[in-house]
């Protein structure tokens, strides 16, 4: 798997707690204690208010893709034998788009607005990193 | 992540008269060749463009006393470089929205006495310094999420999945503006010309988008000089008035690729309009920041010039191309076509239309054109020859 030789996060004080449940397979996002929506990259306030008044929740894993690009070019020396590789927009049902990998499919099956779900099959040394798949039936 | 409910884009504010209207020109224009010059760098680039920008103007290092740069290191070495000790300076972000956002500080500048006569310089050596506008880390890099180009081919992706646009539609955009630059000598792609055939079979760079919706990383530079509209009448060139100025950023996206296309944004800068007191009729063509295809689509969507979903109708036929079509677009070939100067190249080209200097690819008769910049900084300005 060439998963290990992927760029490392850029871990900071905010986004340390998803990593660290990313690796317990859990996909960690922040909800606005005041408004109760979600929000995703990591934060130190609510952009729905500015404050800080937040919490963790483990999101549902489920997702919707939203759009999906497929890399020719490549720009990561530890990603040159994935060539050619997509990435997908996931719209979470908890509000939050994230941008991650297709897995477990061919791209060629990639359709917009298809169900997916999480996927934790490995990561950079010491990471795993969340991809998605689709939805078991 | 969508935009808070109370996030208000239509900025009624911005559609009364710009108190800036009309008081502040382009005195003079500098542009280098493009192409891969490692004998020199950002700053040898600069003062060369900006030494051709003081003589078209008739002006000396001396007379300028507002200096902007974008793209070269270092303000200060680079006013140490050409004498200039102004008593406005600063340096403005890199990317390319900040060559209209340099444009509006440097009007606001001179019309508050903050300067009187500003030089706004934009250098950069990315093609001999290799750069690859991608790569690095980033919040998404272990994705292998990365570029520009890769941000635009998944805003393209979903607006083809919405509006039923396709990827032939990009290629008006890439055809029209490569045959501009067939009819500029200066242009990197002059004398070769595309056709849609090749515009469908380039090499995949991040799918959907190829390689000839992509634009050329160049070495370069280009410079303006701007001031009054009173002192600009004193000076050797005919003054091309900025008549408006709107711009709207929207900076909720999550980090992610937006979900709307910026059309809330763009749409707020229709003000640009009112702004100017100009209408679209009054303008005889248009110059759109085209990092890559899409955001030409987006920018004439979010300005109006067609429905939002309708832009690859729009484009077919021709409208962008000299000569075929209403509004000419992009005439020295754009980023696509001349090169990637990030705004700067594209704005210069419009003050030269306005003064009728573009020879085979001049627009007949061209008084006013816009300007349009699909970024999370959307920005439109309308410049207009004096009367």
């Amino acid at each position: 798997m060439s998963l290990e030789t992927r760029p490392k996060p850029v871990v900071d004080n905010w986004n340390r707690p998803f990593w660290e449940a990313a690796k317990e397979h859990r996909l960690l996002i922040q909800r606005c204690t005041e408004t109760g929506k979600c929000f995703f990259p990591p934060a130190p306030v609510s952009p729905f208010t500015g404050r800080p008044k937040w919490e963790w929740i483990s999101a549902s894993g489920k997702g919707e893709l939203w759009s999906f690009v497929v890399f020719h070019q490549n720009y990561f020396a530890g990603m040159k034998d994935e060539m050619p590789y997509p990435v997908a927009m996931v719209k979470l049902p908890e509000g939050p788009f994230l941008l991650t990998n297709l897995v477990d499919m061919k791209i060629e099956d990639a359709k917009i607005g298809m169900k997916l779900s999480v996927r934790f099959a490995g990561g950079p040394q010491g990471f795993v990193l969340p991809q998605f798949g689709p939805m078991e039936a | 992540m969508t935009a808070p409910p109370d996030t208000a884009l239509a900025a009624p504010v911005i559609s009364t008269p710009w108190a800036l209207r009309d008081k502040v020109a382009f005195v003079g224009i500098g542009t280098t060749q493009y192409g891969n010059f490692p004998e020199t760098d950002s700053f040898g680039l600069g003062c060369d463009a900006l030494n051709q920008a003081l003589d078209d103007a008739g002006l000396r290092p001396s007379n300028i006393d507002g200096l902007i740069v974008n793209r070269i290191p270092s303000y200060e070495r680079f006013a140490e470089m050409m004498g200039i000790n102004p008593q406005y300076c600063l340096l403005t972000e890199t990317p390319g929205r900040f060559s209209g956002v340099s444009m509006a500080l440097a009007t606001q500048a001179i019309a508050t006495g903050a300067a009187k006569t500003v030089a706004l310089v934009y250098g950069n050596n990315g093609r001999s310094v290799r750069m690859t506008y991608g790569g690095g880390d980033s919040q998404w890099s272990p994705w292998g999420m990365t570029s520009p180009g890769a941000i635009h081919a998944m805003m393209w992706r979903r607006h083809m999945h919405q509006f039923g646009t396709t990827h032939t539609d990009l290629g008006h955009v890439s055809v029209a503006f490569r045959s501009h630059a067939c009819l500029n000598p200066v242009a990197v792609m002059h004398g070769r010309p595309i056709t849609l055939e090749d515009h469908a079979n380039a090499r995949p760079i991040c799918e959907p988008l190829k390689l000839l919706d992509y634009c050329l990383i160049n070495d370069g530079a280009v410079a303006w000089i701007m001031t009054s509209a009173e002192r600009a009448k004193d000076l050797r060139k005919p003054p091309v008035l900025l008549s408006g100025y709107a711009r709207q950023d929207a900076f909720h996206y999550g980090s992610a690729p937006p979900d709307d296309f910026w059309y809330p944004s763009l749409s707020a800068c229709r003000s640009v309009y009112d702004r100017a007191g100009l209408g679209r009729n009054d303008i005889q063509g248009l110059g759109i920041y085209d990092n890559f295809t899409p955001t030409v689509m987006f920018s004439l969507e979010g300005l109006g010039f067609c429905k939002q979903g309708e832009s690859g109708e729009f484009v077919r036929g021709g409208t962008l191309q000299l000569g075929r079509g209403r509004w000419p677009t992009n005439t020295s070939g754009g980023h696509l076509s001349d090169s990637y100067m990030q705004g700067w190249g594209i704005i210069a080209e419009c003050v030269r239309q306005l003064r009728h200097e573009c020879g085979e690819r001049q627009i007949p008769n061209a008084q006013a054109m816009q300007y349009i910049c699909a970024t999370n900084i959307a920005q439109s300005a309308i410049l207009r020859r004096a009367a």
